[in-house]
């Protein structure tokens, strides 16, 4: 801490200081306790999103890199078809593909107008949450690809040599160790996957993004809410970044 | 009409425009791909050589863009850079301008990817042998001579991977310029949509020339990579 506190930062801290101070006093915040409701739900939202999103996602993931490691040679191939899809396109474009494109094609068909599920399709968010699933599901997908096939091989033969089933090898061994090696990358590509949550505004989901365009239409401020909303995003990455590192932290690990 | 006809490049046909947004997205990415290296280069620089307040504000300056949103980014700097530059043209006098989509979205592409440009030359050049450096130094070099000579030359095959990465994330974040309403390929995509209502035609043309984008981006990395890797081990 003593080194960290030296004469320039203490002078560049309080440049800050005046510049927030600044920014509070000289515009307009009156708006703020009118939508103190509107912004909690907006990052409740969010946080929601993110979360299913990315258990959804990594759930896929994992098969998605197992069978390119493993697979038969058609799946495997299929599987890779995929990644490389959804890797190669903006998210924008899928998730408007996803809402636009899919979603006209769906009230043509009469039995999907009938089924339980049309009062859901009407809406805006499964499509969101599809879009964002897949997207993470093919960036998690070559991650988990390339952990698997990084565990090294002798851990593996020795589970065969302990006369482990091919399952429980991949319980046991495989699927522990590869999480183990993909975590710090998995921690960076969460942040990601908060990054790429506001798109969804994009197709009326009312997520914080959503939230902030709501009021600068409505109080026709411009800057401030989205300064506003830069910030929150920034504690969010800041939050999500300090938690990784605890869970990190915790796993044990050999150091060299 | 038919698929073939909707996509056909001359009017009523959208190919054309389709074409044309593609060209103007490709504009921006290397406008602000290329931005991005100058200020990662300098920003690069800053961090390593720079006295403590410039390194200060730069952690800031790439802490702070790496963190928050792309799209959030995007519209706050599309309006506020270009409301910024009015206000200083009315501070000096002038007449305000009406600035062009084409600019404001390269500077904004540029700023973004600044930020993770000189993260990535950052390491790159840290990678080098000091050695090498030193050895520059020593037959009395003058900075800019030992950047062109020999830091900038040595650094290529460390920068490569995160470099070609960029590239790849600048053709898909010019997507994003779309909500800001500068028609690039995703928005002129969405033109195209509306009107015909085949919506999931034109989204999926679009999306091939994505990745027919991104592929042959990747063709162009491996050329590089060849080049840049020629004589040294093979690793992995």
């Amino acid at each position: 801490m003593k080194n960290w506190l030296k004469l320039h930062r203490i002078i560049l801290l309080i440049i800050a200081a005046g510049l927030v101070t600044a920014i509070v006093t000289l515009m307009r915040w009156d708006w703020l306790p009118n939508y103190y409701g509107d912004l909690l739900s907006g990052v409740w939202i969010t946080l929601v999103i993110l979360f299913f999103t990315c258990i959804l996602g990594i759930t896929l993931a994992i098969p998605l890199g197992l069978f390119q490691v493993t697979g038969p040679k058609p799946l495997a191939a299929a599987c890779k078809l995929f990644c490389t899809l959804i890797r190669g396109t903006p998210l924008l474009l899928q998730l408007w593909l996803i809402y636009y494109g899919v979603g006209s094609l769906f009230p043509q068909i009469p039995w999907i107008r009938e089924s339980l599920l049309w009062p859901y399709l009407r809406e805006a968010w499964p499509y969101g949450v599809l879009a964002l699933t897949m997207s993470f599901a093919g960036y998690e997908g070559e991650v988990m690809r390339g952990a698997f096939a990084g565990v090294p091989s002798g851990e593996l033969e020795a589970a065969r040599a302990y006369g482990m089933s091919r399952w429980t090898t991949l319980r046991r061994i495989w699927l522990p160790r590869a999480l183990h090696r993909a975590l710090p990358t998995l921690a960076g590509e969460v942040v990601l996957q908060l990054k790429s949550t506001p798109l969804v505004a994009t197709i009326t989901v009312v997520d914080l993004y959503a939230v902030i365009s709501k009021i600068r239409q409505e109080t026709y401020i411009v800057y401030e809410p989205m300064l506003l909303l830069a910030l929150i995003y920034l504690c969010l990455t800041g939050i999500l970044v300090v938690t990784f590192r605890y869970f990190e932290n915790m796993i044990p690990t050999r150091e060299a | 009409m038919s698929a073939l006809e909707l996509l056909a490049l001359s009017p009523p046909g959208w190919g054309g425009l389709l074409l044309k947004g593609l060209a103007m997205s490709m504009t921006v990415a290397f406008g602000g791909y290329f931005l991005g290296l100058l200020i990662g280069i300098g920003g690069a620089f800053g961090k390593l050589y720079g006295g403590p307040v410039l390194r200060d504000i730069l952690d800031t300056y790439t802490t702070v863009i790496r963190a928050i949103p792309e799209l959030v980014l995007i519209v706050l700097l599309f309006y506020a850079g270009s409301d910024l530059v009015n206000r200083l043209l009315v501070l000096f006098g002038s007449r305000p301008v009406d600035i062009n989509g084409l600019v404001a979205g390269i500077m904004v592409i540029g700023v973004v990817q600044g930020a993770y440009s000189t993260e990535v030359l950052r390491g790159a050049i840290k990678a080098i042998n000091p050695g090498q450096i030193e050895a520059g130094r020593a037959y009395g070099m003058s900075a800019g001579l030992l950047l062109r000579r020999i830091t900038l030359p040595a650094m290529l095959p460390h920068a490569i991977p995160g470099l070609s990465n960029l590239w790849l994330i600048a053709t898909k974040d010019t997507a994003l310029l779309a909500v800001v309403g500068f028609t690039e390929l995703t928005l002129a995509t969405r033109q195209a949509g509306g009107a015909t209502k085949a919506y999931f035609l034109f989204f999926s043309t679009a999306g091939l020339l994505y990745l027919i984008v991104t592929l042959l981006s990747n063709v162009g990395i491996k050329m590089i990579e060849r080049r840049a890797y020629r004589g040294m081990p093979e690793v992995g």
